[in-house]
């Protein structure tokens, strides 16, 4: 039984893109079959992350509109033979989706793969909605500050309004995916804390990426970093969450700020002046 | 012995009744207007026979003050049964025979008459109720509506008919706008509006009051014009003796 999940937040730069590929690549990882499908038309992004630029050939934009054929659009990725890409165009805009070709498109892709990740566009216009329709699972990638999880609120909202499964009747699960969390600013109060972003938008935690260069790292090197750097936190989170939407059942890990232990000593020596 | 005895007068009863009124909005040009109103009238014939019609004049009533004698006439020549006017003071009509008509009439919207033509986002229609059986106006509202689930960013619920019960928090961005009374068991961050229909009989309540404005009937209130002390509290809103009053239930 295939499974659409759309990543999506609202708010651009969150880092769906990045989460996206990362979770896609564990999910790969895990031996499951997945395609990851990139819905920014017109800024396409997700085949620099994956490292598949060079490799696109036929596009999201030629399957919808029939002029390609999904095996000719498919990028298998060079690492994991159980990965594979569908890129957007980067030369044509939104309004080239439709949404009798999109859904023939995931019909298509169910066929071939347990997973199929859809990498939505920011915004709440025509191709996030697109993005979203035909999803079984939505991963909500929000930002520990105040516009992100109100952005991230919004999707929600229409998450229970336009797509298929809500208008159907059916529930689409959505789960919280809190990305660039920087421990060490939470706990001094400049930033929101996990609780605090919980509280506001109600939905299941699917885990907590701390803000960190090895992501930029990867993305720049065009591999996504579970694949780039297994053991580094935030490669273990999005490892953890992959295994989350598999339906294992794991504790989430809240990043915790790391200090030193003169700093721990000095930390406490000033407390207690 | 001649008394000046009267005979009883009877005693007059005055009974209620309410009346739907058609409310017609001429709009400038008001030639283009009439012209497009007798092609309507053509398509459907007797629609507003027999029906007390309001002419609402506050589009035209700045730029046309001296065509609306001209326009109401026109509109009785067309068999409207004028019971009154809105949008033009009264000193706009004196002297003219439309003087004598009610320009303070009271009424509520009637909503379902509404819904073709109010701006509505597609999922402010989701998250309307599916509409209602039309009901007898009046002030019986023995509607509600509960929602349950929070209420998000963006979302719009419109619920002129009665009370409306939020299980789970108004979203910043949201807004819930009820024709009685709002009970919000979560934290209203959005907007909140009580008591459109009962003029002021409603109320707001919530678990944690944190919103960005509130209101009752047609009193409004910001943030700002509430202390730090009530923010995060429990808190009831209601409308007294013409403000609005809002005070911590704990």
């Amino acid at each position: 039984m295939s499974k659409v999940v759309v990543v999506t937040s609202g708010k651009g730069g969150v880092g769906k893109t990045t989460s996206s590929a990362s979770i896609g690549a564990a999910l790969a990882k895990a031996g499951q079959n997945v395609v990851v499908v990139d819905f920014d038309v017109g800024l396409r992004n997700l085949d620099l992350v994956m490292g598949a630029e060079r490799r696109v050939v036929f596009d999201l934009v030629n399957v919808v509109q029939g002029d390609a054929k999904l095996p000719q659009a498919l990028i298998r990725d060079k690492r994991l033979e159980t990965l594979h890409l569908l890129p957007a165009s980067q030369t044509r805009d939104k309004d080239a989706l439709t949404e009798e070709g999109v859904e023939r498109v995931i019909e298509g892709l169910r066929e071939r793969f347990d997973w199929i990740v859809c990498d939505s566009p920011a915004g709440i216009e025509k191709g996030a909605t697109l993005a979203m329709r035909f999803a079984d699972v939505a991963v909500v990638v929000t930002n520990p500050e105040v516009s992100s999880v109100r952005d991230s609120d919004r999707i929600i909202g229409m998450l229970d309004s336009k797509t298929r499964r809500a208008e159907q009747g059916e529930k689409i699960e959505k789960q919280l995916l809190l990305t660039r969390y920087d421990p060490a600013r939470a706990a001094r109060g400049e930033m929101m804390k996990v609780d605090d972003v919980l509280e506001i938008l109600a939905i299941p935690l699917l885990g907590v990426v701390a803000e960190s260069p090895d992501v930029l790292t990867a993305s720049n090197l065009g591999c996504p970093v579970t694949l780039h750097d297994p053991a580094s936190p935030a490669a273990k989170a999005y490892t953890d969450a992959a295994r989350r939407l598999m339906g294992e059942a794991l504790a989430v890990r809240v990043p915790t700020e790391k200090r030193g232990f003169m700093e721990r000593l000095f930390g406490r020596k000033a407390a207690a002046a | 012995m001649l008394t000046t005895e009267t005979l009883p007068l009877p005693r007059l009863r005055v009974r209620g009744r309410s009346f739907m009124a058609l409310v017609v909005a001429p709009e400038l040009p008001l030639a283009g207007w009439m012209a497009a109103l007798d092609a309507q009238m053509r398509d459907v014939p007797g629609f507003f026979s027999n029906r007390p019609v309001v002419a609402d004049l506050s589009a035209v009533a700045a730029e046309a003050r001296d065509d609306l004698a001209m326009l109401l006439e026109g509109l009785e020549m067309r068999n409207f049964r004028l019971v009154g006017v809105e949008g033009a003071g009264e000193a706009l009509l004196a002297g003219t025979r439309w003087g004598r008509l009610a320009t303070e009439l009271h009424g509520r919207e009637i909503f379902d008459a509404m819904y073709g033509d109010r701006p509505q986002t597609p999922e402010s229609q989701a998250s309307r109720p599916k509409s209602p059986e039309p009901e007898p106006p009046g002030p019986a509202l023995a509607n509600s509506l509960l929602i349950d689930g929070p209420v998000r960013s963006g979302q719009s619920i419109v619920f002129p008919e009665g009370d409306v019960t939020v299980i789970g928090a108004v979203a910043s961005g949201a807004e819930v706008i009820a024709g009685g009374s709002l009970h919000v068991y979560g934290a209203l961050r959005g907007r909140a509006i009580a008591g459109v229909n009962t003029s002021g009989e409603g109320r707001i309540f919530c678990r944690r009051l944190e919103a960005e404005m509130v209101g009752v009937d047609r009193l409004y209130r910001t943030a700002d014009h509430w202390g730090a002390d009530l923010h995060g509290r429990p808190v009831q809103v209601r409308c007294d003796r013409g403000t609005l009053r809002l005070t911590a239930l704990d």
